[in-house]
């Protein structure tokens, strides 16, 4: 415990007493641990609204013919499954809980370079959730055009578009806010003697991920507004009986929806970074060729938005170098994939919770990024578009990447957070069923895209019945231990044991303070001298 | 806990946003671009709709506004601090006569029935129906930023009377410089692609 100068010691962030009582006491906290945790329990409270309407949809495609739901339903639901994961639990996700959490921590810093935009930012997240969740209760309805909008249906369907899409705008510029915070933080609030090359890889993702959020995240936006100025002034930007094209409108689209997916990524590759040495004790392998990938993944990934227009009707120039950047765009991720797997050679590993979702990241991010090369190759492309292989694909990466990541942070970082440990063997357990039930649930899906299963349909013919039915079930076991791990979670915050201040050895800034932290982090800011991973001593 | 206080930071952060403000306004100009290479014609002959004289005068008292709010920064920096609000009004009453003069432009078009939605427009080709529906959602989103700058402005001038902006302390006086700047710089592209290109 840190002593003041009174010889008291320093009360921890969560128990520290400002001008605010109660819920009111976080809800207007600019301190940056509060305002993660409040981002970590808005995103999980709807992650789980999310979770409970893909739960349906798999009941519904348990059979063939309709099951529990008839088509119209099934439409608005896929749409509000993919509003909400998308633009309110991943695109946050880890850059806005352990971003905000840890990051300033790792840096040596009190607190982000504008505390009060930050908490901004989480009031402007949850005014965007407010007019997305409008669209259920309101008018024609929840959307059913997909979490994409594609013009022209989007300005056409009668259900309620305008409050899912200025949701989704005050969503970005949430996002915005937060990229710009975090840039300017890791610029300006880096501990003396802490250099670029001697700052932590989370951090590094973050500033890759802020640079995307910032100049990818307006170009989406002005593009939802031009969906609203189409709807309410009958402008007609994508409206083929206008003139305008609805081409366009995806391009505009990808261009931003691309790049998000680094948004969601990137973060997390720095996560598993962080994890790896701290379990493996020993520095991570090829530093320098991380970030530098991280930066690469960050720049080439604003040029291949084309893959996901493969079908719609472009030049074969511009299918040729689409499809090429796509490849390239790969390589960064696979240099980042071998300098994991080299820090675990020769390693004596502390195998724990959190190296579990580690290795398991790895895993499943593999599988994930392979099947998008076969999405990103021009022939077999035509052939698995708008098939159950692309969402395959997708949950791979964005779930899979996204969501392991998550959960292996969270198990990473939880002692720090709340200053207790959790069960081990039944976070073990838990780790064991999602992941069984996470394959089971999203394997299947490539058989049945390769063999001509349709994606977005509530119904299918009677010989993809198998390959659903493992699917079905699987996301039922996956649920299953997903509810295990948070409820060990929880039961852990509340009344597990006290954590020491580093009970994993990390080598990490955030470690060496107290467990849960003091209100600004550091007694005396410290002055960095070693590399950030640096297991010699 | 104690203030923190980081000028650069700031300035950086403004930078940054300014970014992406020109980023939103970019996808915009993207698709002017399209549409104007596919409909040369009609954009050609809508754009000689516009006037060119008001369009002109609005340039220069943007113009004239930014460099009244760049001396407005000096005067701060100078210690010559009724000076700089002075300068600020000025600032803000261009900002008024650029908006007023707007208002007659877009009048004199809802009467010729050259809006979106009109039934007269969409009797029109299809290059038309774009070019104006551009035109007034670029100037309009425009205009509202010019709204958002007068705004900043006026909250400037408020935290001068507080005495929080100061002689040592000038950096959100000049934020509300840089990002004045960026509605004049948008303007500068709007103004020939709409008014002046034939
Ligand atoms: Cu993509």
């Amino acid at each position: 415990m840190p002593e003041n100068t009174h010889g008291h010691p320093e009360p921890s962030y969560l128990e520290y007493q400002g001008k605010h009582k109660g819920l009111k006491a976080w809800i207007f906290s600019t301190d940056h641990k509060r305002i993660g945790l409040l981002y970590l329990y808005t995103i999980l409270t709807f992650f789980g609204i999310g979770l409970l309407i893909g739960l349906l949809m798999k009941l519904e495609l348990i059979a063939p013919g309709q099951t529990i739901m008839g088509p119209d339903t099934y439409n608005r639901f896929f749409t509000l499954h993919g509003v909400i994961m998308i633009f309110v639990v991943v695109i946050p996700g880890l850059p806005a809980v352990f971003g905000n959490f840890v990051m300033p921590i790792q840096i040596g810093a009190p607190d982000v370079a504008f505390p009060r935009l930050n908490l901004l930012s989480w009031w402007i997240y949850i005014l965007g959730i407010l007019l997305v969740l409008s669209s259920l209760l309101t008018g024609g309805g929840a959307p059913d055009t997909g979490w994409t909008f594609y013009a022209p249906y989007s300005f056409e369907t009668g259900t309620n578009m305008l409050p899912a899409v200025l949701g989704a705008f005050t969503l970005g510029f949430s996002s915005i806010l937060t990229g710009l915070n975090f840039i300017v933080t890791i610029h300006r609030m880096r501990a003396p003697g802490m250099s670029w090359f001697k700052m932590p890889l989370f951090p590094w993702a973050l500033y890759g991920t802020g640079w995307i959020q910032l100049l990818a995240t307006p170009v989406v936006g002005i593009t939802l507004l031009m969906i609203v100025a189409e709807r309410t002034l009958g402008i007609g930007f994508f409206d083929p009986d206008l003139g305008g094209d609805p081409i366009l409108y995806q391009h505009l689209f990808w261009i931003y929806s691309h790049p998000a997916v680094y948004i969601m990524i990137l973060p997390a590759m720095g996560a598993i970074s962080e994890i790896l040495p701290a379990f493996a004790r020993k520095t991570i392998f090829g530093y320098r060729a991380i970030v530098i990938s991280t930066l690469m993944i960050a720049f080439v990934g604003y040029f291949v938005w084309g893959h996901h227009m493969f079908t719609s009707g472009m030049s074969g120039t511009a299918l040729y170098t689409f499809s090429l950047l796509t490849f390239i765009v790969a390589i960064p991720s696979a240099i980042k994939v071998f300098n994991w797997i080299s820090t675990l050679h020769k390693a004596s590993i502390n195998v724990q919770t959190p190296f579990y979702w580690a290795i398991s990241f790895i895993f499943v991010f593999m599988v994930g990024g392979l099947t998008g090369l076969i999405l990103g190759s021009l022939a077999t492309d035509v052939h698995v578009h708008d098939t159950a292989f692309v969402v395959g694909h997708f949950h791979y990466i964005v779930f899979g990447g996204t969501g392991f990541a998550f959960l292996g942070a969270m198990h990473y970082w939880f002692p720090k957070i709340y200053g207790r440990m959790y069960n081990a063997r039944r976070a073990n357990l838990g780790w064991l069923i999602f992941f069984i039930g996470f394959n089971a649930l999203y394997s299947p899906m490539f058989y049945l895209g390769v063999a001509g299963m349709a994606r977005r349909y509530y119904d299918y013919l009677p010989e993809f019945h198998s390959g659903n039915i493992i699917s079905s079930i699987g996301a039922y076991v996956m649920a299953t231990g997903l509810v295990i791990i948070v409820v060990n979670l929880i039961l852990g915050a509340r009344r597990g044991e006290k954590a020491e201040a580093n009970p994993w050895g990390g080598k990490t800034l955030e470690w060496s303070v107290p467990s849960p932290p003091p209100l600004e982090n550091f007694e005396k800011i410290p002055v960095v001298t070693r590399e950030p991973y640096d297991y010699s001593a | 806990m104690h203030e923190h206080r980081d000028d650069t930071a700031s300035k950086i952060g403004m930078w940054l946003f300014i970014f992406t403000e020109i980023l939103l306004f970019g996808g915009l100009f993207i698709v002017y671009a399209v549409y104007r290479y596919r409909n040369p014609v009609a954009f050609h002959l809508a754009g000689e709709e516009l006037n060119v004289i008001i369009g002109a005068i609005n340039t220069v008292v943007l113009l004239v506004s930014s460099a009244t709010i760049a001396m407005a920064i000096t005067a701060m920096q100078q210690g010559k601090r009724r000076l700089s609000v002075r300068l600020l009004w000025v600032t803000i009453l261009l900002a008024a006569v650029f908006m007023v003069n707007k208002y007659f432009e877009w009048g004199a078009k809802f009467e010729h029935g050259l809006y979106p939605g009109s039934d007269f427009l969409y009797s029109l080709s299809q290059g038309d129906v774009l070019f104006f529906g551009l035109y007034f959602a670029m100037t309009g989103l425009h205009a509202l930023h010019i709204i958002v700058g007068a705004v900043f402005i006026l909250f400037v001038i408020a935290y001068i009377r507080k005495g929080k902006v100061h002689e040592t302390r000038w950096q959100l006086l000049e934020n509300a410089g840089l990002y004045w700047h960026l509605v004049d710089l948008i303007w500068i592209f709007l103004f020939p692609l709409f008014y002046l290109i034939h």
